[in-house]
C-alpha cells in the first residue's frame, strides 16, 4: 500500500517574540498572545530561503528513509516564497540530494497548501506506478508588512515527505480535495508582500475549506472523529486549528502533538506538514492520523494515515520536529530582525 | 563567482562530492585529475561525512563586498569525521562561544547572488552540531 516512507523537517534557530515586534508598532502583545495564542516565530537568517530549507528536510525525511535518492523519481516543492520566479526550486533540490537527472520536478504554489499538493501528486504517481518513490516538499519563508497582522505570525519552516510503496511508516488510506474561488489573499505579480481580503479571512475561507475537506473524507472514509488518534489542521496561528477541531468534534489531546504554531508561527506551506511530522514524532504503530491543509485562494487537502511498525525504527533516526522548534533557540529583535527580513534599505 | 564556475562545482558545493584515489585511497576534495599523494590518475566519486570537528578558526570582520552585510563572521577549517579538512564559513554560531575541537554538521545555504538579477549561489556552511 502507498504511504509516507520518510519524513523530515528543518525549522531555523532564530525567533523573534511577538512582543517584540508589537512594541515597534505600538500593537497590544497579549491580544496577539491570548487571542490568537502566538508567542514568537521562527526566523530564517539571510543565507536561508525555501531551498536551503527543503534540502535539509529532504535530506532528514532520506535519512528516515534509507533510499537510494536516485530512485526518486518526483520532486515537488510547494512554496509562495520560491527564490526565483522561472526555475523550479525542485532543481536545486534535487540535485543536492543526488535525485537527478531521471526525475520529474516542478514547484507548486497554493499560498499555504502548496506543501500537500506536492504530497497528494506524489501518491497518485506512486499508486498509479509511474514512480517508485515521490518527495514532496513544503517550505515558505513567508514575509508580512510591517505592522501588518501577518507579520506576527508569518514564519519559516519546511517539512519533507518520500511516498512509495515499500517501507512504508504510515500508509495512506484514503485522500480528497476541497476547492473554491474565495479571494482572501493573494500577492500580484512583482508585489513584495501580500494583500488579504479582511472580511473573507475565517469563516468563508479557512473554517468553511477546512470543514468541508474534514467532513468529506470522514463521510468518504466512514469515520467519525472519535477513530482518529491525532489530527493536524493549517495553523495560521494558534486559535483557529483548535476552534476548528473543537468545531469538527476533536479533542485537545488529539490535536496537541502537531500544534506547533504558538511557538513557531504559521510556515505557510511548511505548516501542516511539519504538524504531521511532529505527529508521526511520537505515533504509534496502528495509529490513525488525519491532515487537513488550507490554502488561500482557496481550498484544502485532506489525508488520512495509518502508521505502521516501521515508525520505530526511523523516528529517532533524524531530529524530531519538536526538539528543533524547543532547543538552541536565538532571540533577536526587531532591528535583526528586519535586517535579516530585507525590511531596511541600505546604502549601496 | 561566474555561473559556469559555479555550475562545474554544483557536485562538490551541494553534495560534497570528493575524489577518491583508487591505488592509495587518498581523498581529495575538491577532486583532483592527479593524487598529489602518489601521482595516480583513478579516482573514485565519494560523499563526504557531514559532520566533523573545528580544527581551526578566524573571525573576518573586514569582509569582501558581497559578504559585508554578514561581518563579522566566522571561517573554520573544519576536519570531517571521514579525515577530510574542509573550509567553510561556521554559521549560526556566537563568536565568542565558538572554539577548536568544536562538533559542527554541514547544512546547505545560500552563499552569494549575482547581484540583484542573477543566478542565486547555494552550497555548504558548517553550523554548531
Ligand atoms: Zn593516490
Amino acid at each position: 500500500m502507498v504511504g509516507i516512507v520518510g519524513y523530515g523537517t528543518y525549522i531555523p534557530r532564530h525567533r523573534i517574540k511577538v512582543e517584540a515586534i508589537a512594541k515597534v508598532w505600538g500593537a497590544d502583545a497579549p491580544s496577539y498572545e491570548r487571542g490568537l495564542l502566538l508567542k514568537e516565530k521562527s526566523v530564517p537568517t539571510p543565507d536561508q530561503d525555501t531551498i536551503t530549507m527543503s534540502v535539509e528536510a529532504a535530506k532528514n525525511a532520506l535519512r528516515r528513509a534509507q533510499i537510494d535518492p536516485s530512485e526518486i523519481g518526483a520532486v515537488y516543492v510547494g512554496s509562495e516564497s520560491h527564490p526565483y520566479a522561472v526555475k523550479p526550486s525542485g532543481t536545486v533540490l534535487a540535485e543536492a540530494i543526488g535525485a537527478t537527472p531521471e526525475v520529474h520536478c516542478a514547484d507548486f504554489e497554493f499560498a499555504c497548501k502548496a506543501g500537500t499538493e506536492g504530497m497528494f501528486v506524489c501518491i497518485g504517481l506512486v499508486q498509479a506506478g509511474l514512480i517508485r518513490y515521490g518527495l514532496g516538499v513544503g517550505a515558505d519563508t513567508s514575509q508580512g508588512a510591517p505592522g501588518d497582522a501577518l507579520e506576527y505570525s508569518a514564519a519559516a519552516g519546511a517539512a519533507a515527505f518520500i511516498f512509495g510503496d515499500d517501507k512504508v511508516v504510515a500508509e495512506v488510506e484514503e485522500t480528497y480535495a476541497y476547492m473554491t474561488d474565495t479571494p482572501d489573499f493573494w500577492r500580484r505579480e512583482h508585489q513584495f508582500y501580500p494583500e488579504h481580503g479582511g472580511r473573507f479571512t475565517g469563516e468563508p475561507a479557512y473554517f468553511k475549506h477546512i470543514m468541508g475537506a474534514a467532513r468529506g473524507i470522514m463521510a468518504k472514509a466512514n469515520a467519525t472523529a472519535a477513530d482518529f488518534t491525532y489530527v493536524i489542521f493549517h495553523q495560521p496561528n494558534g486559535k483557529f486549528p483548535q476552534r476548528v477541531g473543537k468545531m469538527l468534534g476533536f479533542t485537545k489531546t488529539q490535536i496537541e502533538p502537531g500544534w506547533l504554531s504558538p511557538t513557531l508561527g504559521n510556515t505557510y506551506s511548511g505548516s501542516s506538514p511539519m504538524g504531521l511530522a511532529s505527529t508521526l514524532d511520537i505515533a504509534k504503530a496502528g495509529d490513525r492520523i488525519l491532515l487537513v491543509s488550507y490554502g488561500s485562494g482557496a481550498g484544502s487537502d485532506a489525508f488520512i494515515f495509518r502508521v505502521t511498525e516501521r515508525i520505530d525504527e526511523v523516528r529517532d533516526v533524524a531530529p524530531r520536529t519538536r526538539d528543533q522548534l524547543d532547543n538552541n533557540k536565538v532571540y533577536i529583535d526587531y532591528g535583526t530582525y528586519a535586517k535579516f527580513r530585507g525590511k531596511i534599505r541600505k546604502a549601496t | 563567482m561566474s555561473s559556469p564556475r559555479y555550475w562545474r562545482e554544483i557536485p562538490q558545493r551541494y553534495r560534497l562530492e570528493a575524489g577518491k584515489c583508487t591505488d592509495c585511497g587518498n581523498i581529495h576534495f575538491p577532486p583532483r585529475l592527479v593524487c598529489s599523494a602518489c601521482s595516480g590518475r583513478q579516482f573514485e566519486t565519494v560523499k563526504l561525512s557531514d559532520e566533523g570537528t573545528v580544527f581551526t578558526y578566524t573571525i573576518i570582520r573586514v569582509a569582501p563586498s558581497q559578504f559585508v552585510d554578514q561581518a563579522p563572521y566566522a571561517v573554520g577549517i573544519v576536519e570531517l569525521d571521514d579525515g577530510v579538512r574542509i573550509s567553510a564559513q561556521i554559521a549560526d554560531v556566537d563568536l565568542d562561544a565558538l572554539e577548536i575541537g568544536q562538533r559542527v554538521r554541514i547544512e546547505f545555504r545560500l552563499i552569494q547572488n549575482e547581484g540583484e538579477a542573477g543566478i542565486i549561489c547555494y552550497g555548504y556552511k558548517c553550523v554548531p552540531a
